[in-house]
């Protein structure tokens, strides 16, 4: 057995332990050294499956980078964090893309889609990743994009969508690979009310009907209000973690 | 991700910016095809210069009269008449000479009807054709009888008889050589240029004898200007040459310490420098055509770097949704080497293309062969892998939360 192993509920997904990230900076002057920036410090915090969970905070508080520890797009200065029991720190970089692609889908404020694709092989590209035949893989995109109710803009390229359009081929890439997790970093910051309020209730539908985990980062209530826990950032610590205020 | 999709989306990313691959392409384009060109040329320049080789005749060796080292105010060899028949016929009766050929040669004017040409007229035995290996057109060789009894008869080079008879076929009809009337045996078959460029087939040739006695005159009865001796094989052509050393010492009675008054040559050793000298310029201007691809491939690189940072976002989001290193670092070495592959294609067929006009405008002989065809193809797709792989490495380096964040 490892170390660390019993900590571990069958129920927890995320488990993040004292998680302290330190950035350096190569100071502009010349000879001047490297300033060093404390950004999260003894952040601890853990996610059961299943649940649905906002993280709030001022910009610099520290919520973006979180979401990027989380997602093993970066990796902490110090502390630990166990993703599904795995260590992630102690994961390869090879292993990092892997989890990234089969347990982990991603939403981005700004879409994030591939341009001058078509939002069908947008879709599927997780998939090619995962060693699928393109085939096998756009069927299987096709499938998703007809359950965000985008089945007849496959062929569209990203910048012929609406934001609303492109948040949904965002999510539907997010869900190619059967994730346990969708990590969302202000997935409607981009969008109109009305469109926000759509994709909340593709999030929400997800999270009840399917169970996928759902972490995302917003500064909006409203869109807090959405979610079953919030989790507030400020200067890098955790300051309030437990039911969403009304 | 499989090879054949990561090639698929590499030409993919090249169809989506069309002017860029092209233009890379183009560098890639010019310098395969130079090599290309370079190499047919360099290659045809060594087949003309084996063909000269080979029509001057095989282990030939060539003794002139006079001393080759220089004392003061020495006339060149050749410019005392010291050799005779007699001496050819003593150098035939060496162990390892084959036979020898004893000439005389001069200028002298043509007349057939109202045509006049001016050419080189060469007294010859029987055997010179055989030593040079020079067929016959039409008609025959002389006899040896003919040769004793110093007759007028002559054959024609392919280029004096066109030049004389144009479509007429010279056997049989009779020309005048300074103005005295030969008869034509035969036609010789084209032989084409010799090393130094000189029209072979511009010649005439009668008996040596007939020259001696009847067309050139000479200062010493039975005095020759050459003699041309072929060694029994290659290996022995150092041992006829001492041989010929020997045996001419001796009978021209020359004292230890004097000078000879006859030089031997060996034309083996003149190919070898002449085949060298083409073997050194298909070299060069291979070498200089890869500087033309080494360029290219710079500017393969040089676009790739472009591309990586242009396109760091879209990286980021790769990796974010699963891309590892080895994707993206395979990625970006398929767009170098697709690049390579197909510019390496294109400047292949440019490059033949180019040789065969070149063969056609200069009238040059070009020589293009697979290898050589291959190690162009070769080439490009190492430039390819070369120059692709610092860029590729560069993009596959990227931190994922660097890559994303990049605007």
């Amino acid at each position: 057995m490892r170390p660390h192993e019993n900590h571990i509920s069958g129920k927890s997904l995320i488990k993040v332990e004292n998680v302290c990230k330190t950035y350096s900076l190569e100071s502009g002057i010349k000879g001047g050294g490297t300033v060093n920036s404390q950004v999260l410090f003894d952040v601890s915090l853990s996610i059961n499956r299943g649940e649905f969970v906002a993280i709030m905070g001022h910009s610099g508080s520290g919520k973006s980078t979180l979401m990027n520890i989380l997602g093993c797009l970066d990796t902490p200065t110090s502390g630990h964090y166990w993703l599904d029991g795995r260590d992630i720190a102690s994961l390869t970089d090879n292993e990092l893309a892997r989890v990234r692609n089969r347990n982990i889908g991603f939403v981005f404020q700004g879409f994030n889609l591939l341009k001058r694709m078509t939002a069908l092989d947008n879709v599927a590209t997780p998939l090619l990743y995962a060693g699928v035949s393109r085939t096998d893989s756009r069927k299987r995109a096709l499938e998703l994009l007809h359950q965000t109710g985008l089945g007849k803009f496959a062929a569209y390229q990203p910048t012929q969508l609406s934001g609303g359009q492109q948040q949904r081929v965002a999510i539907s890439r997010a869900l190619v690979n059967n994730p346990q997790l969708i990590l969302a970093d202000e997935p409607t910051g981009n969008l109109d009310t009305q469109t926000s309020r759509d994709i909340m209730a593709v999030f929400q539908q997800l999270n009840r009907e399917q169970g996928i985990t759902i972490v995302l980062v917003t500064h909006e209530d409203d869109i807090a209000a959405c979610t079953q826990r919030l989790v507030r950032l400020q200067d890098g610590r955790v300051v309030h973690d437990g039911g969403v205020p009304a | 991700m499989s090879l054949l999709t990561i090639i698929g989306e590499a030409l993919r990313a090249l169809r989506l910016n069309r002017l860029r691959t092209g233009l890379t392409m183009l560098g890639m384009i010019i310098g395969v095809a130079a090599v290309v060109l370079m190499l047919a040329v360099g290659q045809g320049a060594q087949t003309t210069v084996n063909q000269a080789i080979a029509s001057m005749g095989s282990n030939l060796l060539i003794v002139v009269p006079g001393a080759t080292s220089s004392g003061a105010l020495r006339s060149g060899s050749g410019g005392v008449q010291t050799l005779t028949i007699n001496d050819a016929q003593a150098i035939a009766n060496l162990a390892s000479i084959k036979t020898t050929v004893p000439l005389i040669t001069g200028t002298a004017q043509l007349n057939y009807g109202a045509n006049n040409w001016s050419t080189v007229v060469t007294g010859v035995t029987p055997d010179y054709f055989g030593v040079r290996d020079w067929p016959m057109e039409s008609g025959a060789v002389f006899s040896d009888a003919n040769q004793r009894a110093a007759m007028r008869v002559a054959i024609l080079g392919i280029t004096t008889a066109r030049n004389l008879f144009g479509e007429e076929d010279p056997t049989g009809k009779t020309v005048r050589i300074k103005n005295s009337p030969f008869l034509v045996v035969g036609v010789l078959a084209a032989k084409g240029q010799s090393l130094d460029g000189r029209d072979q087939d511009d010649s005439v040739f009668i008996p040596i004898t007939t020259g001696q006695r009847q067309v050139f005159g000479t200062q010493f009865p039975g005095s020759v200007q050459f003699i041309m001796a072929q060694a029994r094989s290659a290996e022995m052509m150092e041992e006829a040459e001492a041989e010929i050393n020997r045996l001419l010492h001796q009978r021209h009675r020359i004292a230890e310490g004097m000078e000879n008054d006859f030089t031997v040559r060996n034309l083996a050793a003149l190919a070898a420098v002449a085949t060298g000298a083409a073997k050194v310029m298909s070299l060069m201007l291979g070498a200089i055509a890869s500087v033309s691809l080494l360029v290219g491939g710079i500017g393969i690189m040089n676009i790739m770097l472009v591309s990586v940072t242009e396109r760091t976002r879209e990286i980021g989001i790769r990796m974010a949704i699963g891309a590892n290193r080895r994707a993206i670092l395979t990625q970006f070495l398929l767009e170098a080497l697709v690049i390579c592959i197909l510019g390496g294609l294109a400047g292949i067929a440019i490059g033949i293309g180019g040789a065969w006009a070149v063969s056609r405008a200069a009238d040059m002989i070009v020589v293009i062969t697979f290898g050589m065809v291959a190690l162009a193809f070769a080439f490009a797709s190492g430039v390819g892998i070369f120059f692709g792989f610092y860029p590729a490495r560069k993009a596959a380096a990227l931190k994922p939360v660097e890559a994303l964040r990049y605007e």
